[in-house]
């Protein structure tokens, strides 16, 4: 289980899931969950066309999630998020099924880009998804206070010269940078549940932000090595245990922050944390 | 003139029994969508929307494992989907969007399962494209009918419950005060969703039942003033996208030399997008306007925005 090709899949898990964590905070406190499955799905057709052309995955990925993320970003200034969302997806992977029509693509292959095939993670592949998570993790260490504001109290972060439209297209590129490192790893749809499942978790468990953006690291890593243990064991894909045990680390935390509320009578855990207006400025 | 209608329609094109089943289902399909989507997209659920067409096709590929036949899948997982994501979400926008994320992802662990299981013991080859894209031409005549039933049944459901779910949807708070069942229309709404969703993803494919969900009423609630002038306007452009990418799917195969048929799925959501860009031009145009003078942006009130 910790021989050969494993190393590599522990490795990229890993660094997909601490990635997974952080980013997956801020798509929580934004309720970016639409664009947060919309980007790597759509991804997924950037894929096809870059084995169609015959060049690296990698790169068709990067090009469809950062186009994606701008069309969201751009798009939803004048639209409606969701709805601007929604066709972005829809447009991305009709492209993906023009591409798939033009190559006599293997089935599974077609699968595993979708679902994951953590143990076919090469050792050429670990530099640049380590380069890659390193890069997210430092943006969004240097965007942390005015995404924060920006997602918890808008109208302040506008007083204080932060630019909601900005701050949504940086946060969105972060999303498409996160996605490309990740869908080899654990295929298109899954990276979704990992940005999801852990931190609203997390955010049940603590208001305090940085506390529950740890936790929330805490818990992706949990979910994926706990992932890949019983997919080797039981042999079954690795996108279903990440699947529902992200859902059911959710239900703990619901449960959790319900279970306190009566017996403690405090808030939820949940509500959003106050800062103080003057803190940024 | 029989020329250029050989040059429109490529040959064999109205003699083909399936074009004929795709243009029918494609039309029922196009109009439950829409007049479903008008209410999705004023309400601001088109996650759910699309989310429910995945959670459905989990289902289904979970009924072809045991050896059922899709469609009580589609529906089934559908309807308990939209149930949980109902029961479980918070009401406020945020922890919707939150509940359907969560009830997304489960369903789609569960459907890495099921077609896994599925490929290995060999029983639904073909099954992950088919499910995740889908396409209209292969539709057998035999699911019109259920298509069809089901589909008035969902808006039947819609017309009984349009007027507190409108009062439901435009001011929640309005709608508590005079007592009108706010959390029931929202869940019975759900279900209807969830059966329209459903059978647009079984018949013609996740992708295109989204596409069809929200672009056709995004797009005509940017033009039309009045909720039926909506649904009337999201009919139209959705049959009319529809029909439109059938006929260019089916011509697209004499149009290259290697004689390959590009997917409908493609044409329809591009003609879809397209109109949605367009559409929002005079709304772009306006805000100039407003930019340059309120007087001049007067005339534009009184549009339902979207």
């Amino acid at each position: 289980m910790f021989t050969g090709f494993m190393i590599n899949a522990w490795a990229t898990a890993t660094i997909a899931a601490i990635v997974a964590g952080a980013v997956g905070y801020f798509v929580v406190l934004r309720g970016a969950a639409f664009p947060a499955h919309a980007i790597p799905k759509g991804a997924f057709a950037g894929a096809a066309g870059a084995s169609l052309l015959g060049i690296n995955t990698l790169i068709g990925l990067a090009v469809f999630a950062l186009l994606g993320a701008l069309a969201i970003g751009t798009l939803g200034r004048r639209g409606r998020q969701d709805v601007v969302t929604a066709l972005a997806l829809v447009l991305m992977l009709a492209l993906g099924a023009a591409f798939l029509s033009l190559t006599t693509q293997y089935e599974p292959e077609i699968y595993s880009l979708l679902f994951g095939q953590i143990l076919g993670v090469s050792t050429t592949q670990i530099l640049p998804i380590t380069a890659l998570g390193a890069v997210c993790i430092a943006a969004i260490a240097l965007l942390y206070r005015p995404l924060t504001l920006s997602s918890i109290v808008p109208e302040i972060a506008e007083a204080n010269g932060i630019r909601g439209y900005r701050i949504q297209i940086a946060f969105l590129i972060v999303v498409a940078l996160a996605t490309t490192m990740t869908v080899p790893v654990t295929g298109a749809l899954l990276i979704f549940s990992l940005m999801i499942g852990p931190p609203a978790a997390a955010r049940s468990f603590t208001s305090r932000p940085l506390l529950a953006m740890a936790l929330s690291v805490a818990i992706a890593l949990i979910t994926v090595w706990a992932a890949i243990a019983a997919s080797y064991l039981v042999n079954w894909p690795i996108g279903f245990f990440v699947g529902t045990i992200a859902a059911l680390s959710y239900g703990t935390g619901r449960g959790w922050a319900t279970w306190r509320r009566t017996h403690t009578g405090t808030r939820p855990a949940t509500a959003p944390p106050r800062q103080p207006a003057t803190d940024h400025a | 003139m029989h020329q250029l209608s050989a040059a429109v329609f490529g040959p064999g094109f109205f003699a083909s029994p399936q074009v004929h089943t795709a243009i029918t289902i494609g039309a029922v399909v196009a109009i439950v969508s829409a007049v479903t989507g008008v209410f999705t997209v004023m309400r601001g659920q088109s996650f759910a929307g699309h989310a429910l067409g995945d959670v459905s096709a989990a289902g289904g590929s979970g009924a072809l494992l045991i050896g059922l036949t899709p469609l009580p899948g589609f529906v089934g997982a559908g309807i308990v989907g939209a149930g949980v994501m109902d029961m479980i979400g918070v009401q406020r926008l945020r922890g919707r969007d939150l509940a359907t994320g969560i009830v997304l992802g489960a369903a789609i662990g569960c459907s890495a399962l099921f077609l896994y299981l599925g490929t290995t013991t060999g029983a639904a080859t073909g099954a992950t494209q088919q499910i995740l894209f889908g396409s209209i031409f292969t539709t057998t005549p035999g699911t019109i009918t259920a298509v069809a039933i089901l589909g008035a049944l969902a808006l039947a459901s819609l017309a009984a419950i349009a007027r507190p779910l409108l009062l439901a949807t435009v001011s929640p708070d309005i709608a508590a005060a005079r007592g009108a069942p706010v959390r029931l229309t929202g869940l019975l709404f759900m279900l209807a969703l969830a059966v329209s969703v459903a059978l647009s993803a079984l018949a013609i494919g996740a992708l295109l039942s989204t596409a069809l969900l929200i672009g056709p009423p995004a797009a005509a609630l940017r033009l039309a003033k009045t909720v039926p002038g909506a649904l009337a306007t999201a009919c139209l452009t959705g049959v009319a996208a529809t029909w439109l990418g059938i006929l260019l799917a089916y011509d697209s195969y004499y149009w290259g030399p290697g004689h390959h048929s590009l997917p409908v799925s493609f044409f329809i959501v591009a003609i879809i997008f397209a109109t949605y860009l367009a559409t929002g031009l005079p709304a772009a145009r306006a805000a100039r306007r407003q930019a340059a003078g309120p007087a001049a942006a007067a005339a534009d009130r009184g549009r339902i925005t979207a």
